[in-house]
């Protein structure tokens, strides 16, 4: 039996600025109520370019460009101190702008149900010719683009949702049928993005230098349903994205439980490689378009710019032990149980020292967790405080009451095995894996021995059940041990002592006769 | 205050009275937990939800306030609540939560 590694990582931002101010929840339902709110005036003015969004520090540590810990470094609010270098493409992904996104939810549109403009059509074109990734056979899927005054008899006719780029309209994404609620464009407009915001993950895997050609199993964790009127969370986006990025030679299934639901599908994958089901196995996961400027009201009440404004989406690699890449430690999952409890206490007891315990481990054994990062900047204006800082206290303050730390070492530990949270609040996105990226180099490079990678999700927004959710597994850097061959050895060692046995014992025998 | 809480609240005190009820916080921040007590005291600051202009006058406390905590078995207290007095900013909360039911509850 193998261990399962972390062979590798990809994590995509795409700004879309004229996306959060058409389609982000918290603008359609203002939009709803009055469609010359205030609110919904002032939003432009406070939209940021794409220059300020590649250089805002967590961004760039998103894409892995710099380390968590480096954002300690830059002076804040960040959004006033963008890094001096900064480059849309990562070390582990990229961030790309609005119309490059567009010109991908309408190449991987199945149904012909985008239509862009000729004139948007033509300069996308001539932008993702020169992107790394695409080449000119995938454009070709972008076709000629259609008359201007199509798409506006399609958006008037209610019939289509705008794509905007700059606030002009420049394409559409018509209704899928005419009566089906699942199916309509809003509905297509919002799974298309989330489709096409994971098959660039997936793809920049492979400009990473991974083969996504053999990748057996796809699993996919975000938050958004396709279906259609009897089937409304059918499935599979999973599936749609690897053949989106070519992944010939995939199957693969959804995996949903809010925003814990990358936490479960990395367990997922890794049991699928430990159990040899599988070698490789990539969990993605695509965007919210639901979740841009979600708290747009408050930021721009506290004159903070619009930072909600990027896609968040993410690919990891799960392959079997190559002897070098991260162990994910299937032994030490925790997991939230139905018998758990919500309080606080009762959810870090089960997520964090109820698999340490198992593993002989003490909660400073683990170098850095990684819980909900979201980025603070984003959730501190809105009411929400400093979520990852706010989590390793809690870890913290349960290690005082297991004895494992004193109560004037709370702040230390929170310093030494936290980070800063600088992931975009896409919900499933900021959940535990953005550190997996980085953990991956840190391990490699000997720096960090353990992390723990914490998921939670709030179940009860979807009303079916009050609980909360979570689980966790730790990742462990790899002893450079594969384990086959030393089973195989083991094999043949055992099989040449019953056959040295088994030869003393006929000669026993002949002996006797 | 999320809008389905604020209307769940209004419905309660409209079947049970106003001064027949109490609302517990377990909010983990200063400003949001005095948001809640003043939506239930004074009426929703925001506009936005049923509560909006209605001055229910609520008994609310947080549930670190010793008027409650005291109330409670200490060993219940020490498993469900106690982590968090170490997490959060107790004496803040309890500061912002005490300043809008002093200022605007019918039934102390």
């Amino acid at each position: 039996m193998t261990l399962p590694v972390v062979k590798g990582a990809s994590y995509i931002l795409v700004q879309a600025p004229s996306t959060l101010f058409q389609y982000g929840s918290t603008q359609t339902q203002t939009r709803q109520k009055d469609p010359n709110a205030e609110y919904l005036k002032q939003i432009p003015g406070h939209l940021r370019s794409f220059e300020a969004c590649v250089g805002y520090a967590p961004n760039q540590a998103y894409i892995g460009n710099l380390l968590p810990d480096e954002l300690g470094n830059i002076a804040e609010p960040w959004y006033d101190n963008p890094v001096a270098d900064a480059s849309r493409f990562g070390a582990q992904g990229e961030i790309m702008p609005e119309d490059e996104f567009l010109g991908l939810v309408k190449m991987y549109d199945s149904f012909d149900l985008v239509k862009l403009t000729q004139e948007f059509t033509e300069l996308v074109k001539a932008k993702l010719k020169i992107h790394p990734i695409f080449k000119d056979k995938d454009l070709k899927a972008l076709s000629e683009g259609v008359e201007f005054n199509e798409i506006d008899e399609l958006v008037n006719k209610h019939v289509a949702d705008g794509l905007y780029f700059e606030h002009k309209l420049i394409g559409c994404v018509k209704q899928a049928h005419d009566t089906d609620p699942n199916l309509n464009a809003h509905v297509m407009l919002e799974n298309s993005m989330t489709k096409a915001s994971g098959i660039l993950a997936l793809l920049n895997l492979g400009r990473l230098g991974y083969d996504i050609t053999d990748i057996e199993y796809v699993i996919e964790a975000s938050e958004e349903a396709c279906g259609d009127v009897n089937q409304r969370g059918g499935g599979n986006f999973a599936k749609a994205m690897a053949e989106g990025a070519g992944c010939v030679n995939a199957s693969g299934c959804d995996v949903r439980s809010f925003c814990a639901a990358p936490a479960h599908a990395l367990i997922n994958a890794a049991s699928l490689v430990k159990a040899g089901v599988y070698q490789k196995v990539a969990v993605i996961a695509g965007g919210a378009v639901a979740k841009l400027g979600m708290n747009g009201k408050d930021h721009i009440a506290k004159g903070v710019p619009l930072l909600e404004d990027c896609l968040g989406a993410f690919a990891i690699l799960i392959t079997a032990n190559d002897g070098e890449s991260p162990i994910i430690r299937t032994d030490l999952v925790g997991r939230h149980t139905v018998g758990t409890g919500s309080s606080p206490q009762a959810v870090i007891t089960s997520l964090v020292t109820d698999p340490l315990d198992r593993g002989n481990l003490k909660i400073t054994d683990i170098d850095r967790y990684s819980v909900e990062m979201q980025n603070p900047e984003i959730t501190k204006p809105a009411g929400a405080g400093n979520v990852p800082e706010a989590n390793y206290k809690m870890i913290a303050a349960l290690g005082v009451k297991r004895g494992d730390l004193e109560r004037a070492e709370i702040m230390n530990f929170v310093e030494k095995h936290g980070m800063p949270g600088y992931a975009p609040t896409q919900g499933h996105i900021p959940s535990g894996v953005p550190f997996i990226g980085p953990a991956l180099k840190l391990m490699k490079a000997g720096q960090i021995q353990r992390a723990m990678i914490i998921g939670k999700g709030s179940l009860f927004l979807g009303r079916m059940t009050n609980l909360f959710d979570g689980t966790s597994f730790v990742m462990e850097r790899n002893a450079g041990i594969i384990e086959e061959a030393a089973a195989g050895q083991d094999d043949t060692a055992l099989k040449t002592m019953v056959a040295d046995a088994m030869r003393q014992l006929a000669e026993i025998l002949l002996k006797e006769d | 205050m999320d809008l389905e809480i604020q209307a769940r609240i209004k419905e309660l005190s409209e079947k049970h009275g106003a001064e027949n009820l109490v609302i517990i916080l377990g909010g983990a921040e200063a400003e949001a937990s005095g948001l809640a007590c003043e939506t239930v005291t004074n009426g929703d600051p925001t506009f936005a939800g049923p509560l909006a202009g209605v001055q229910l006058g609520l008994l609310c406390y947080h549930i670190f306030e010793p008027e409650v905590k005291d109330l409670i078995d200490p060993v219940v207290y020490d498993e469900q609540v106690s982590m968090m007095e170490m997490v959060l900013d107790v004496e803040e909360i309890i500061a912002e939560v005490s300043q809008y039911r002093n200022q605007y509850c019918q039934f102390l």
